[in-house]
């Protein structure tokens, strides 16, 4: 008799008891994760951890989540601001501003595909959202996963978790998400077009370049002082040349380790108790109509600007304005290469896809400014 | 006699030629690493003179990654 009452006991503490429907759909969207990331090799860094954190957190009864548990104490990192400038850290220390100091012109780019942020925004405020709620929406348009998990926790943290599933999950899905868009409106022959090599930027005005950009983006945009100067620090770690060997681990392993982390704790977001409503969907079809929003419009400026000079610009790289580096820049390099074998758009892509990180850090300094919180 | 030419700044991943290979404009003849992705590098029709770079090495754009006859 104590033995069936022990083996009572030990079923009742087991998760089998609280599963609900809810806890399955969340469980397969964990998996599909998993499988977009492992067998499509979509951005594993970010969809392997993210379908584990969403598969972790959805299996009743652990307690993993709870105060004290291990995915509790790893979501700090995302509650007191903690990964996202690190992981800007290790972006500036990985990136090459080069393309953007060679080309200035492209930050019109960067700033025409954040047109996503503002559709979005008014979308969210006419599905009900209040105008709070409705800017930490928008930033998802600006595919900047630290950028919108730090307006998120400043502006709408009950939404944290959507928003920052939707704008991981359709980074790493851009390359699903942008080339249909990009085909549509590029002509065949536009798609061809070879741009000329970059002005070579010497290593002064690489090393000047985060400096400055420190001190405007500071006085002009305090709210994001955290985010920026940790990006201008990493940067100019990589290009200052005394730093190497930090400069290579900064921008490396240390990024993807910091990156597997904030990818579990945005997975450890998505229980079903907190996902599975009407609300996340209205946030997710606002995101993807962001992303797509933003695409198109950088595309159509870079047709314009292609026009204006007189096809000197391959209207591809337009859709690299939205800030997922080197995401964005990459999926435009490679539709580019299926056009013309020879083509390496991907550094001239990188042009606006920078400019993107620093509009997209700008449009979150004006929302925060404007809404007085900070 | 042709260069090849690295398009874009990365590190040599993989060499898939010999020298006195013969290749044609369609081969892929390296493959450079860069912002992650791999980078296949493409010469001009003929045979393969000289190999100008090891697996491992840093290359700029425009460095000669070899020649080709």
């Amino acid at each position: 008799m104590e033995v069936l009452k022990m083996i009572q006991a030990m079923g009742r503490g087991t998760g089998f008891a609280h599963f609900t429907p809810a806890h399955i759909i969340m469980l397969a969207l964990g998996i599909l994760f998993l499988w977009f990331g492992i067998v499509k090799k979509y951005e594993p860094f970010l969809l392997v951890p993210l379908g584990i954190g969403c598969i972790l957190v959805n299996i009743p009864g652990t307690g993993l989540m709870a105060p004290g548990g291990l995915l509790g104490y790893n979501y700090q990192g995302i509650a007191l601001v903690i990964y996202p400038p690190l992981i800007f850290l290790g972006v500036g220390a990985m990136t090459d501003f080069g393309p953007l100091i060679a080309n200035p012109s492209t930050i019109i780019l960067g700033a025409a595909a954040h047109l996503g942020i503002f559709i979005a925004l008014i979308g969210a405020k006419l599905m009900g959202f209040s105008l709070a709620e409705a800017s930490a929406i928008g930033i998802i348009g600006g595919a900047d996963g630290p950028m919108a998990i730090y307006v998120a926790t400043k502006l709408a943290p009950h939404l944290l978790g959507p928003i920052a599933v939707a704008a991981y999950s359709y980074m790493a899905l851009l390359p699903l998400i942008q080339p249909p868009i990009m085909k549509a409106l590029v002509p065949l022959e536009e798609r061809k077009i070879a741009m000329e090599k970059l002005r070579p930027v010497t290593k002064r005005e690489k090393i000047i370049f985060p400096v400055m950009m420190i001190f405007i983006v500071l006085v002009l945009l305090p709210p994001i002082a955290p985010l920026i100067s940790c990006l201008m620090l990493g940067n100019l770690i990589r290009e200052c040349g005394v730093m190497d060997r930090v400069s290579n681990t900064i921008g490396g392993v240390f990024l993807d380790i910091i990156t597997v982390f904030i990818a579990v704790a945005i997975g450890s977001t998505m229980s079903a108790e907190n996902f599975v409503n009407l609300q996340t969907l209205k946030i997710v079809a606002l995101g993807l109509i962001a992303f797509c929003a933003g695409s198109a419009s950088g595309v159509l400026w870079a047709r314009l600007m292609c026009k204006m000079s007189g096809g000197k610009i391959n209207p591809l790289i337009g859709s690299a304005g939205i800030a997922a580096v080197p995401m964005a820049a990459r999926v435009s390099h490679n539709v580019g290469i299926q056009y013309n074998k020879r083509n390496y758009l991907i550094m001239h892509a990188m042009g606006p896809n920078l400019a993107g990180v620093l509009g997209t850090a700008v449009a979150g300094g004006i929302m925060l400014t404007l809404l007085g919180v900070f | 006699m042709s260069n090849v030419e690295c398009p874009i700044a990365g590190k040599v991943l993989k060499i898939n030629i010999e020298i006195g290979q013969p290749v044609g404009e369609d081969d892929e003849l390296f493959i450079v690493e860069a912002m992650k992705m791999e980078n296949q590098v493409y010469g001009d029709e003929g045979t393969v003179k000289e190999i100008k770079v090891k697996i491992g090495d840093r290359v700029q754009e425009g460095d000669v990654l070899a020649i080709i006859e």
